[in-house]
């Protein structure tokens, strides 16, 4: 009987040893920041500007505003600088609704730290409006609250730029089931459908 | 430039075999050195896969234990030391009645009504009342946090408690005196099959389907093994159930050859398990079908009259893990509107109009599962109840529909899922005017508007959600039977009355 004897080489158990305390290292780690979930709220390291400045000469736009109050879509002018490109004065007014919603005496409050990441104008017809996890986490939930923010963002831009047929909405760049546990954001909005909306909702209570 | 690589791929093989050349036996077995590096390779990427995965999966699940008592039913996390599961005892007696602490040095003291107690880091020997006691290990003291090892309580318990208590130790569960809630399961019927669970208190667990299974998770209710964990039924489509239980939880899975829904009847203490197409059965009439064939886009108002039964589902939205929206502290949108779909089930029946309840409990129920059932029962309305603390009075709504509808996705006889309301959207706007002006004669504030709002644009039959919010700006109403009876009453009401202008029969 042969008995074979194959050593391993030194390099093998040195990159074991690195590789087990490595992993044992890591455990520990994770041990320890088990149950210290990040408790910091977004908004409280959210301290980018609500709107950016722009300049350039101003124009007179229609803002569609929500009230909670009497649960209505207010048209509200505005004299906003507005710069040429389709997707910045998208950009431009969606931030200026924002401003207002943001304001102390808002009258459809969002939660601190609400943005607007960012809008694409996809042809033909096709608007992509990103927001914030601050946006929709910190949004209210209910059916009509949520209704009067969905209306608000995609009626202004489609009162104000030409050509929009449909408006999809993400969140962080991503798509989401409802905005806060109501608004269905996992499809593509008809822009005829949100005007109808819209209509309704100015009537008021 | 061949032959470069191959000399590359020589000097990189003799490199790697190099350690090997002291082997003595290498003569002998000349494959040996090359198969030992390969499996040293895969040990060292197999531990250190299995290490990852042991070390993460046990920092994932946090283990938990739940006691049960007169006072309060509550679930506290365990700690691991020395290998053992501790639990903080201050915790664990503050819901029971009035305990305080403190630390002195290594030593804890702590009064738990009139009785005293102290403890003494280390050491596993205690006193409380002025007895000693043993603990199964060492009492440990952490910030001032005493923590007692959990298979000690049996013996810590009663001196506090004055009476016995029952410990589940291996499954985390802790019971107060005789509060354990026991069950009988039996088949009530054979075809259709209807599993029939009687509990000896109200239950409400936590209901969960897959294929082949319901899962009932009761977290919050005592219930306790029946005398063997796997009930055997003989019958094909229920053929069994089996309890088990662990981290606090009990957990009755009934395993089913058909998808099954759970009801739940006798003030919460029966849940019957039953076939989902029976479960409908049970509450529609039994030509309920019928009503699918009428031509659903067409308007209420110019239907035939042809002599149809009338059958509706209501829904309560959210349950489960979907709160909806905390409405106030300690007041759920998915509790409310359960209560509410109650309600409103009573008064459509005593209108004579049969109703099933997506849901009786709470459960998670996908806004795809609720539209599916919607859909399969072929029932002629489907109500979504909602609450809000914002507004006032009752909002109804109808679809809006996505863009999709516009291109028309439907191929033959099958709708798009996105859109598949459109055809209905007429009868579901005679409904919601219908439950407008029945609000409006009761004089209570309404609203009819269209929303983007999920299932209502999967369903194809006429499709309603009913928003409620408070008269005033006092939320706690939403919870008055009274004020819900007002609105469900008037919801009722409504939809009797377009059955009648559709001609169908009670």
């Amino acid at each position: 009987m042969v008995i074979v004897r194959a050593s391993i080489p030194r390099h093998l158990v040195i990159a074991m040893a690195i590789l087990l305390v490595a992993v044992l290292a890591m455990s520990v780690y994770v041990w320890r920041m088990r149950g210290r979930a990040a408790s910091l709220p977004v908004q409280a390291t959210d301290s980018r500007p609500i709107a950016p400045p722009v300049a350039g000469p101003t124009e007179a736009v229609t803002l569609f505003v929500a009230h909670d109050d009497d649960g209505s879509l207010q048209a509200e002018g505005a004299q906003i600088p507005l710069p040429s490109g389709r997707q910045q004065r998208a950009e431009e007014l969606l931030q200026a609704l924002l401003t207002r919603y943001l304001d102390k005496g808002s009258h459809h409050p969002l939660g601190m730290g609400a943005d607007v990441r960012s809008v694409f104008l996809v042809d033909p017809g096709l608007v992509v409006i990103d927001l914030n996890a601050a946006f929709a986490d910190g949004h209210r939930s209910g059916i009509l609250v949520e209704d009067l923010t969905v209306a608000s963002l995609i009626h202004t831009i489609s009162a104000n730029i030409s050509g929009v047929l449909r408006v999809k909405i993400l969140v962080e760049g991503k798509e989401r089931e409802t905005l806060a546990g109501h608004a269905d954001l996992s499809g593509f909005y008809d822009v005829t459908a949100v005007n109808q909306l819209a209509a309704e909702l100015q009537a008021g209570q | 430039m061949g032959a470069r690589r191959a000399a590359g791929r020589k000097i990189v093989g003799e490199n790697l075999i190099r350690p090997f050349a002291t082997c003595s036996t290498s003569a002998v077995f000349p494959g040996l050195k090359r198969r030992a590096f390969r499996i040293a390779s895969a040990f060292v990427a197999l531990s250190t896969v299995v290490l990852l995965t042991i070390f993460l999966s046990g920092a994932a699940t946090e283990k938990h234990l739940s006691v049960y008592s007169v006072a309060a039913n509550y679930s506290l996390p365990l700690v691991q030391r020395n290998g053992r599961d501790y639990v903080g005892l201050l915790e664990l007696l503050e819901p029971l009645g009035a305990v305080n602490a403190r630390s002195d040095g290594d030593r804890w003291r702590l009064r738990y009504n009139n009785i005293a107690a102290e403890f003494t880091a280390g050491k596993t020997r205690a006193h409380i009342q002025g007895r000693e006691t043993d603990l199964s290990a060492a009492f440990v003291l952490e910030n001032g946090r005493g923590l007692v090892p959990v298979s000690s309580l049996t013996s810590i318990m009663p001196r506090f408690l004055g009476g016995p208590v029952t410990l589940h130790e291996d499954s985390g569960r802790l019971f107060v005196g005789s509060v354990a809630t026991h069950f009988t399961a039996s088949l009530a019927g054979e075809n259709p099959p209807r599993l029939e669970f009687n509990f000896s208190a109200p239950v409400s667990p936590t209901v969960s389907t897959e294929p082949g299974s319901l899962r009932m998770t009761f977290s919050r209710d005592p219930v306790v093994a029946p005398a063997s964990p796997t009930l055997t039924f003989g019958n094909k489509t229920i053929p069994s159930a089996i309890y088990s239980e662990g981290n606090g939880v009990a957990v009755i899975t009934v395993n089913s050859a058909a998808p099954v829904m759970a009801n739940f009847s006798n003030g919460g203490r029966t849940v019957t398990i039953a076939a989902a197409s029976a479960a409908v059965q049970k509450t529609a009439p039994p030509n309920a079908q019928q009503t699918a064939s009428v031509p659903a886009a067409a308007p209420a108002e110019n239907s035939a009259p042809v002599a149809r039964k009338y059958f509706a589902i209501v829904d309560a939205s959210h349950g489960g893990d979907d709160h909806g929206e905390t409405l106030s502290a300690g007041l759920l949108e998915k509790d409310v509107v359960l209560s509410l779909a109650r309600s409103l089930r009573q008064e459509l029946e005593s209108r004579g109009i049969s109703t099933l309840m997506l849901r009786d409990a709470d459960t998670n129920l996908s806004l795809d599962q609720r539209a599916g059932v919607a859909n399969a029962t072929h029932a002629a309305v489907y109500i979504a109840l909602h609450a809000s603390s914002s507004g006032q009075g009752v909002r109804i709504y109808t679809a809006m529909l996505p863009y999709e509808s516009a291109s028309n996705d439907d191929r033959g006889p099958f709708r798009s899922w996105s859109t598949a309301q459109h055809t209905d959207i007429p009868t579901s706007q005679a409904a919601a005017t219908s439950v407008a002006a029945e609000m409006q004669r009761r004089q209570i504030p309404e609203r009819a508007l269209i929303a983007p709002l999920r299932p209502l644009n999967n369903i194809t039959v006429a499709a309603l959600a009913v928003e409620v919010a408070p008269q005033s700006s006092d939320v706690a109403q939403l919870s008055a039977p009274d004020y819900q009876q007002l609105v469900t009453s008037a919801v009722a009401t409504a939809i009797a009355a377009t059955r009648n202008r559709r001609g169908a029969t009670p």
